[in-house]
């Protein structure tokens, strides 16, 4: 395999509404930051991966044929990716695969959701001929999974307010962010509506427009531009059916598989200690004592006491800071929200993260899940090539 | 890339309204078919798995999940699923392989059209703020193409009815899943009334309901199944502008492009299987590969004898990689599309082990 390295991250700012731009304007903003991140221009690119998540959620089918000359993509390859809510992630891997395999020298990844053209509620309860309506959307589709959890952890109650308070202040020092809460407050939380029983309002991610991008080079080039190059030491996927006899779908296996792979690939066997901050896809609060444990940071059952212990908190000086980006509960467009994970994974390592940067962090993990929690897209990203 | 070889190719029969049966059932049987061809039992024994379909198809969002339970993925397996023609799966998947990450892959496409009207439903792929409130079906685009190689004279409506008459032959003669087939004379097609203005409804390809599955692998791993194999020695596929205004229609860069980086003219082209939806398209791609009469273009028929919508540029491949297996053949090109008017095209040469 040839070694591969992050050159460029391009965000956009993240809105309800970015009524400012169309898609086109949109990815085009992200593409743009990247490439001048990277000191680019478009011809400097082979090839753009592109991965959004359902193609209902905007109503454009295989976008990327629209979306070709907002890349620059004429006379190029272009592949579009769609893993459900992994699909952030899987993309980010998928453009990595192209320069690991030493078929391409340099390509932009681009990922995007623009929920403010979109109802995704309607475009997830779209009744089918085969099988029974579900008109749940994802929170009510998790909320169980998570309530099991708490069954079987005894899991104090607030464990999920706890998370949404520290993800909002992380997500207070990223300008880039959607919601902007520096001063929420467990009560704050607390008192929000329950929407699905245990996450209330306050607990759940918002719905958002924005996009995200990353050049990724080989090792000829991945000195060229002013940035220090972040390199991919691992990368993995797993999938598994929505349903089996026997699945667990609180801790599920093809999580556990994936991180395993990524791990021994990037020769981890201690994440707590050798990671130095994760990005993990948590758009509910629950899910991050529940991923704690799935990625190996936590023993089974364990996982919400590094939460309330502030493990997990950089503004109580935890040892394993989790989303000093804010992660998805500030901001989630969705279709870009694992390549947001993967992307601040990489700004972390070459610490250019501004007020949520963790000092001297060297390695870091991103994440991202989708589908029933069955679809998992992860990498290691390091200072060091090897 | 790394040299690959196609291992085994399965494909359901072209149907127009496969009814009851629903996407899992459609992908079951020709998933099942390429595997056990190696002897392989589900998933579990090959080392990637890559998908290619459609949500808008199905009419549902994250309709390639429900694919996922024809695989047999417990334990989990590593998988992915791109939103195009599954040949683009099989190009992740023979990145995957390259990079040394699997020797295996099984890929499979799927498409089930009959729930809606398809052309329609193109016209929702198109630029979402000036093109599609105007609902351009797939077919009038591609009438505004074969009219513009009609008017420029570079082919005639009897060319377009001849590429029919073949497919119709060619299927007849050699496609059991063809959903199109028999014998009729160019002048008989063109006794017929025109439909989207100058395409009569013979010129473009039939709605299917269908799937096709193939499995790869590197060369050594190939080898040790013991069994005959053709080898992808070269693939590239390329993009243009979707601004229809702005390309030459007449002609399909992207194409001619995609054949330099893949290598056509390295060889003889025996045979050529091109994802060709519309007669006239045919003609626009054997040009841009440089193909001559040397060359059998369509044996199977082509899309105009059956059009697996998601799956038809992987049967493409799968048609090519046949022939090589069965020994009919040395060396073939096959040629995968996406988008209104050849917007985006995938060029493959497979060549004899």
């Amino acid at each position: 395999m040839q070694y591969a390295a992050v050159t460029g991250i391009g965000q956009t700012q993240y809105k309800a509404r970015r009524g400012d731009v169309s898609i086109a304007g949109l990815v085009h903003e992200a593409a743009r930051n990247a490439l001048d991140d990277a000191g680019l221009d478009w011809n400097d690119i082979e090839a753009v991966i592109i991965g959004k998540a359902p193609d209902m959620f905007e109503g454009v089918i295989m976008p990327e044929i629209y979306l070709a000359d907002a890349l620059g993509c004429d006379g190029k390859p272009m592949l579009r990716v769609h893993t459900a809510g992994s699909v952030g992630g899987s993309t980010a891997l998928v453009a990595a695969s192209h320069v690991q395999s030493g078929a391409f020298r340099r390509v932009l990844t681009v990922t995007f959701e623009k929920q403010s053209e979109s109802n995704a509620m309607w475009a997830l309860s779209n009744p089918q001929p085969f099988s029974p309506h579900l008109n749940a959307g994802a929170g009510g589709y998790f909320a169980p999974i998570m309530r099991e959890y708490i069954r079987r952890s005894g899991a104090p109650r607030d464990t999920g307010i706890k998370v949404a308070v520290k993800d909002r202040l992380h997500g207070a020092r990223n300008p880039l962010n959607h919601l902007q809460m520096p001063d929420i407050s467990m009560q704050e939380v607390e008192d929000s509506p329950m929407l699905w029983d245990p996450i209330r309002f306050l607990e759940s991610c918002p719905s958002s427009d924005g996009a995200c991008a990353m050049v990724i080079a080989d090792e000829g080039l991945a000195n060229d531009g002013p940035r220090p190059p972040v390199w991919i030491r691992g990368g993995a996927m797993r999938s598994e059916p929505t349903m089996y006899a026997g699945r667990d779908e609180v801790n599920p296996q093809a999580g556990r598989d994936c991180v395993a792979d990524v791990y021994a690939q990037a020769g981890i066997d201690n994440p707590r200690k050798q990671l130095d901050c994760a990005e993990v896809y948590v758009p509910f609060s629950w899910y991050e004592p529940m991923w704690l444990e799935n990625l190996g940071f936590a023993e089974e059952g364990e996982g919400w006491r590094l939460t309330m212990e502030g493990a997990t908190s950089l503004d109580e000086g935890g040892d394993i800071p989790w989303n000093c980006s804010g992660g998805v509960l500030c901001s989630n467009p969705i279709g870009a929200s694992g390549m947001i994970r993967f992307a601040e994974a990489a700004r972390q390592v070459r610490g250019d993260a501004g007020e949520h940067q963790v000092d001297g962090a060297r390695t870091a993990l991103g994440h991202a899940y989708g589908g029933g929690a069955q679809f998992y897209a992860m990498w290691v990203v390091s200072t060091d090539k090897s | 890339m790394k040299d690959i070889a196609v291992v085994s190719f399965a494909q359901s029969d072209c149907r127009r309204d496969a009814g009851a049966c629903n996407e899992v059932e459609l992908i079951m049987p020709v998933i099942e078919q390429a595997l056990q061809e190696v002897g392989l039992r589900n998933s579990q024994d090959v080392d990637f798995t890559c998908s290619g379909s459609c949500d808008y198809q199905q009419g549902a969002a994250f309709a390639f999940v429900m694919g996922v339970d024809a695989l047999g993925a417990v334990p989990p397996i590593k998988e992915s699923h791109v939103e195009m023609d599954a040949a683009w799966a099989l190009y992740e998947s023979m990145l995957k392989i390259t990079m040394g990450q699997a020797e295996s892959a099984l890929i499979y496409g799927f498409g089930k059209s009959s729930p809606g009207e398809l052309p329609t439903v193109l016209s929702q792929q198109l630029d979402p703020y000036y093109l599609a409130p105007l609902w351009v079906d797939s077919v009038s685009l591609a009438a505004l193409q074969a009219r513009v190689l009609l008017d420029r004279g570079i082919i005639s409506e009897q060319d377009m009815a001849a590429v029919v008459s073949r497919s119709r032959a060619n299927a007849k003669a050699n496609n059991p899943h063809a959903q199109l087939a028999g014998d009729v004379s160019v002048e008989e097609l063109l006794a017929e009334a025109e439909w989207v203005a100058p395409l009569r409804k013979h010129d473009c390809c039939p709605i299917s309901d269908g799937a096709s599955a193939m499995v790869i692998a590197t060369v050594e791993r190939a080898r040790s199944w013991g069994r005959p194999f053709a080898v992808i020695k070269g693939i590239d596929h390329r993009m243009e502008s979707h601004n229809i205004g702005a390309r030459d229609l007449a002609r399909s860069a992207s194409t001619e492009l995609a054949a330099e980086k893949a290598g056509v003219a390295n060889g003889a082209v025996e045979v050529a299987e091109l994802y060709a939806p519309f007669s006239h398209q045919e003609i626009i791609l054997s040009r841009a590969l440089g193909l001559d009469d040397s060359t059998e273009i369509n044996p199977s028929g082509g899309v105009l004898a059956g059009n697996l919508m998601m799956a038809s540029g992987l049967s493409r491949i799968g048609e090519v990689a046949r022939h090589i297996m069965n020994g009919d053949i040395r060396r073939g090109v096959a040629h995968a599309t996406s988008g209104p008017c050849l917007q985006h095209n995938l060029v493959a040469v497979l060549e004899a082990a």
